[in-house]
């Protein structure tokens, strides 16, 4: 508790600190970012479910209430809340579809059915603007307050991904996210102990699903627009390279990867525009040699250092 | 009826490119258990490779088979120093074919430019043939005809020679086909250069059809996913029967609903999810 409150303090200080509307709009891309990363370690982590899709939900959420607002002129807290609804229910039924299979096969059918909606999105001109995707979205203003400053924006970010991990905490902390993870290290034993291995892997999916909801309509008011990219394959490689280079399984590790993603991708794209080249590179280097993730690393580095001052056994890293 | 007809031959012409695209990958499946994340991006390599051999004013066939050789070399490369490396750990290796996917979509991006490019069909092929009261272009003929050639070469390859019993060996069980004196890594790494060549000389072939384009990659890729989860993964003959499938209904898709012609695509696939999640050639997992 104290990590989190020290945390949020150094976050609630993040635009004294820094000033500048541009850096503050980099820390509330961070935290979107961190949102979305923090889902998917939901499935990736804790599930042992490699996802190839998870921007679906990111972008559906998105697309959901931009097109409700745009297209259908309802309110903002109306169109928002049926796009998260638009989105976990998507989740519902990928979910469904997705976990009648496990590992590389539940990888493949979450890159096709991720791709069948980028396509939706992409070639579905007239009602999704196609490439030039949806603009012109209005940030809302919150309880009379404006959202349309650079720091207004980035606490109203801050209370919700607040929200969002700690609940994401919460549920890892459950027994709900006890018996997700018995599933991912041993599905028969689970299934033996009379556990339903199906449903909990369909519960962590959806509730995956929902924040990565909640990430894609921040997404959404960040920039006023949503396009196809949102929904593309790279978002989804994107969030699970944050995930695994920040150590998949732990609680900070998503929040540390996607802090870097965000912080690499801006510093980069102001002298090259070869995003992907990067993000592929940067894919294989943390494979070959950082594959357990940073937090964890330097975690077993410290404990291995502490064991060897006290002359104890290194113990294995828990499972968190 | 003649619009049908039309329709139907074309069907079978797409079906023979999803052919040439699924079949690598469900090979290097079978034997390695890993799926080519790359796999979209060597058939697009491939079909860039072929244009520039044609542009060098070489002729189709042998643009085709530089396409060929050119990402055999590549997948030994990937295989021997990539893959080898984190061997036994199947998402490692997926995830490092994801990466070498972006490599290669952002290489070509850099190289052939960002224009959707087109490859003409050799002389000899251009133009229409006529069968019946059907008229219908001679590439598309050539096109079926080479996918069915590589389907009934892999069919003997695999079912009738030495080499593909000791494949279907490793595929059963690497640990004892090892154990009988088979070199499981040696035919991992041919079976890759095989799937890799057959996806490269797919591009080329597919390219006087479908232009090619940045995005292409990952285009072809769910397409590939799709006919290969229909059919069983690991299966030719479930890459063969999924691909007909898949032709079909994207083909007849286009014409009816254009819009959602991508999206129809993934109705089979639900469905046999739902029903037989192994897929329809597919042995039900362990």
């Amino acid at each position: 508790m104290k990590a989190v409150l020290i945390g949020t303090a150094l976050a609630a200080l993040v635009p004294t600190l820094l000033g500048s509307s541009f850096h503050i709009n980099l820390a509330t891309q961070v935290l979107i970012a961190a949102i979305f990363a923090s889902s998917y370690n939901v499935l990736a982590g804790w599930g042992g479910l490699v996802s190839f899709g998870h921007a679906a939900f990111f972008g559906a959420a998105g697309y959901g209430a931009a097109l409700l607002v745009l297209k259908a002129g309802f309110g903002h807290l109306a169109a928002a809340m049926l796009g998260l609804a638009f989105a976990t229910v998507l989740a519902c039924i990928i979910g469904a579809l997705a976990l009648r299979a496990t590992g590389i096969s539940f990888l493949m059918i979450t890159l096709a059915l991720g791709q069948i909606l980028w396509g939706l999105s992409y070639r579905w001109v007239s009602l999704t603007g196609g490439d030039n995707g949806l603009t012109g979205l209005k940030r809302p203003a919150l309880f009379g307050l404006s959202l349309d400053g650079a720091a207004a924006y980035y606490y109203f970010t801050l209370g919700i991904a607040l929200v969002a991990f700690l609940s994401i905490r919460r549920f890892a902390g459950s027994s709900l996210g006890a018996s997700l993870r018995g599933t991912r290290d041993q599905p028969r034993r689970m299934s033996a102990l009379g556990f339903n291995v199906w449903l909990v892997r369909w519960v962590a999916f959806v509730y995956a699903g929902f924040w990565a909801g909640v990430a894609g309509l921040l997404f959404l008011y960040y920039h006023r627009f949503i396009g196809p990219h949102s929904l593309s394959i790279a978002e989804s490689a994107e969030v699970l390279l944050m995930v695994i280079l920040g150590g998949a399984g732990t609680l900070t590790g998503p929040i540390v990867g996607a802090a870097i993603i965000v912080l690499v991708r801006n510093l980069i794209s102001a002298y090259v525009e070869h995003w992907p080249m990067l993000l592929g590179v940067l894919f294989l280097l943390v494979i070959m040699f950082v594959p357990e993730g940073i937090v964890p690393g330097i975690a077993s580095r410290l404990r291995a250092l502490r064991a060897s001052g006290h002359k104890a056994p290194a113990e294995a890293p828990p499972h968190t | 009826m003649h619009a049908w007809a039309v329709q139907t031959f074309n069907s079978v012409a797409f079906a023979g490119l999803l052919f040439l695209l699924a079949s690598g990958f469900t090979l290097i499946f079978g034997l390695m258990r890993i799926p080519n994340m790359a796999h979209g991006a060597c058939f697009m390599l491939g079909a860039y490779v072929g244009y520039s051999v044609i542009k060098a004013g070489l002729p189709f066939f042998v643009a085709v088979a530089a396409a060929g050789i050119a990402l055999a070399l590549l997948g030994a490369i990937v295989e021997r120093v990539v893959l080898r490396r984190m061997e036994a750990n199947e998402f490692a290796q997926v995830l490092a074919t994801m990466g070498l996917a972006f490599i290669i979509a952002d290489a070509s991006l850099w190289f052939w430019g960002g224009d959707a490019l087109q490859i003409p069909e050799p002389d000899w092929l251009r133009g229409p043939v006529r069968m019946g009261d059907l008229v219908v272009p001679k590439y598309r003929i050539a096109l079926i005809v080479c996918a069915a050639v590589a389907a009934v070469a892999l069919w003997l390859l695999v079912d009738k020679t030495r080499l593909g019993a000791m494949i279907r060996a490793g595929v059963d069980n690497p640990a004892i086909a090892r154990a009988m004196g088979i070199r499981v890594s040696k035919l991992s790494t041919f079976v890759f250069c095989l799937g890799s060549a057959l996806v490269g000389m797919g591009g080329v072939l597919g390219a006087p059809i479908i232009s090619i384009y940045p995005g292409l990659d990952f285009d072809m890729l769910p397409l590939a996913f799709i006919v290969v989860i229909l059919g069983g993964i690991g299966s030719l003959a479930g890459a063969f029967v999924g691909s007909i499938v898949i032709g079909f209904i994207y083909t007849f898709g286009q014409a009816w609903v254009a819009d959602l012609a991508y999206v129809i695509l993934f109705l089979p696939m639900a469905l046999v999810l739902i029903v037989r999640p192994q897929g329809l050639f597919g042995r039900p997992a362990a």
